[in-house]
């Protein structure tokens, strides 16, 4: 069944990014909004738009019967869920479904089984790719978890079973600090998630975060190559690429084999991403979760391999098989993407909403800007801090990291405070450049170089 | 005797209480020193404590907890 009508369950520049796909196809967008996103760019260029409630997401884009009722008064057949809020909760998939609708995504059953880090460590475990080492499955009591802990040797980290985002993880360097740590961590896992199963997880201490995209029709499985993401502040990407630039040629191989051996075991359909730490001293790669979603960084994917992926995403949810074979996707090329935030660099990244009195966008060739900003735009505080991502691609790496200094020259956000000050710095890093970094290398820097963002 | 008014340092939604399941920071009739916590703005998923500028008691807060706040909106209400 094609997809007609497809409502956009989210907001910001992942609602523009999806209509924009949708009505490439033909397909009527209907974009839902808060109180607070009446005039957001994402309703100026939907077909149709539906008010869902208050401007706070728990009373909106978190309310699943105030969506599921938006999507059957527009006469919807479809819904994507677009990243964060409810693109990874399997009820709403489920209550779509039952609904009558199509869910933009996998099954309910796949996302639950995906995203249960411990479920997902036995399914990568079965389908042979290797895992970071902790516990075997989830950990009811501190005893348990404590035994774990002794066997892999510190640090660990303690995460809740059902956290993500970097939500619910503690650090604990030794057996002192685990004493102290774990059982608050399950206090809170409870608070937190309704859910006080733990997991424990040795921590690699110089890794760098490198993930495999996978497009899947419920049958068959391509990879469209990796990306790194490793610069990183409080566990959030700021900085995304692909490909990873220290990866050799066998294990690049290897690693997409082993992400489309995963997603190939559990029938995956849609799009996804399969995250792995990698240690470029030992070349070792250790899968860390699966993604059941469309991921914030996924242009530069598109970039080097020249795939629309939301486009796929609605082609593959309207029941078409996949269009690609694996020899089909060629990578070509480096793409680099960095998000632009609403936050003051020089003020240890404070939150900065406002009126944007002016906006430049950056152009010309090899350069993308997806944003939800436009001239005039009040940006609401209720939601995160990201308005745009600029992404560049070239042909190799240091021509895109020179294009991407000619684009940020070139973007002008007046009004408020922006993250484009980090990027222009860390572009002209000699680290960065010689992409000498792993998951940890930013916040050190951001130690070191605060002047630099003033 | 003046009143004085504590205003919202940010934009987004207000919290009179550290957690859900803590008691408020401030209640009427509580005496407020230069510096106390009144509360706390989320703004774009960050928290951020408001502190007062002025001392006092507590008089009537002038919005709910969870409201949504503009910045410089008045949130408290103080007496001498």
């Amino acid at each position: 069944m094609t997809i007609r009508r497809l409502l956009i369950a989210n907001r910001g520049e992942i609602a523009v990014r999806i209509i924009r796909a949708a009505q490439e196809l033909g397909i009527h967008t209907i974009q839902v909004f808060s109180d607070a996103d009446a005039d957001s760019l994402a309703v100026k260029l939907a077909d149709d738009a539906v008010n869902i409630g208050g401007a706070q997401a728990s009373k909106s884009y978190l309310n699943i019967s105030a969506i599921i009722e938006a999507a059957k008064s527009s006469k919807a057949d479809a819904v994507h869920p677009g990243y964060g809020f409810f693109s990874e909760n399997a009820d709403f998939a489920d209550a779509v479904v039952a609904a009558g609708m199509i869910f933009v995504g996998p099954s309910g059953d796949t996302i639950r089984l995906m995203g249960d880090k411990v479920s997902a460590r036995q399914v990568a475990a079965k389908a042979g790719v290797l895992t970071v080492p902790g516990s075997d499955g989830r950990i009811e009591d501190i005893e348990e978890a404590r035994a774990v802990a002794d066997k892999t040797g510190f640090p660990v980290m303690i995460k809740a079973a059902a956290g993500g985002g970097g939500r619910g993880i503690r650090i604990v360097a030794d057996m002192a600090e685990f004493e102290l740590q774990a059982p608050q961590a399950k206090a809170e896992a409870e608070a937190a998630f309704g859910d006080g199963g733990l997991y424990i997880e040795k921590v690699i201490e110089s890794a760098r975060h490198i993930e495999v995209q996978v497009l899947g029709d419920g049958k068959n499985v391509v990879h469209c190559y990796e990306r790194e993401c490793s610069l990183q502040r409080r566990r959030q990407k700021v900085w995304e690429e692909a490909p990873a630039a220290v990866l050799p040629a066998d294990v690049r191989t290897e690693l997409c084999r082993a992400a489309v051996a995963l997603a190939v075991s559990v029938k995956y359909k849609g799009a996804g991403t399969v995250e792995f730490l990698y240690d470029d001293r030992t070349q070792a790669f250790h899968f860390i979760e699966m993604n059941t979603r469309i991921q914030v960084e996924h242009p530069v994917s598109e970039f080097i391999c020249g795939v629309d992926l939301v486009r796929e995403m609605l082609r593959i949810a309207g029941g078409e098989p996949l269009r690609y074979a694996q020899e089909d996707i060629v990578a070509r090329g480096h793409a680099i993407e960095v998000r632009i935030n609403a936050e003051d660099p020089a003020m240890d990244f404070m939150p900065f909403p406002g009126v944007v009195s002016e906006l430049i966008a950056p152009g010309g060739p090899g350069v993308r800007f997806d944003t939800m900003l436009y001239a005039g735009y009040a940006i609401p505080p209720f939601y995160d801090s990201l308005l745009g991502k600029l992404i560049v691609w070239d042909e190799d790496r240091s021509a895109a990291i020179a294009r991407l200094q000619r684009a940020l020259n070139e973007l002008e956000i007046e009004g408020v405070k922006t993250t484009k000050p980090l990027f222009i710095a860390l572009a002209a890093d000699g680290d960065v450049r010689e992409a000498r970094f792993d998951t940890r290398w930013l916040e050190g820097w951001l130690k070191q170089n605060k002047a630099k963002l003033a | 005797m003046a009143n004085k008014q504590v205003l919202s340092p940010l934009p987004g939604t207000f919290y009179r209480k550290p957690t859900p399941d803590d008691p408020a920071y401030k209640s009427e009739g509580d005496s407020v020193a230069v510096g106390d916590v009144i509360g706390l703005v989320e703004v774009m998923k960050s928290f951020h404590e408001v502190k007062s500028d002025a001392s006092g008691t507590v008089g009537s807060f002038l919005v709910e907890n969870e409201d949504a706040v503009m910045a410089g909106q008045p949130i408290l209400e103080l007496s001498d």
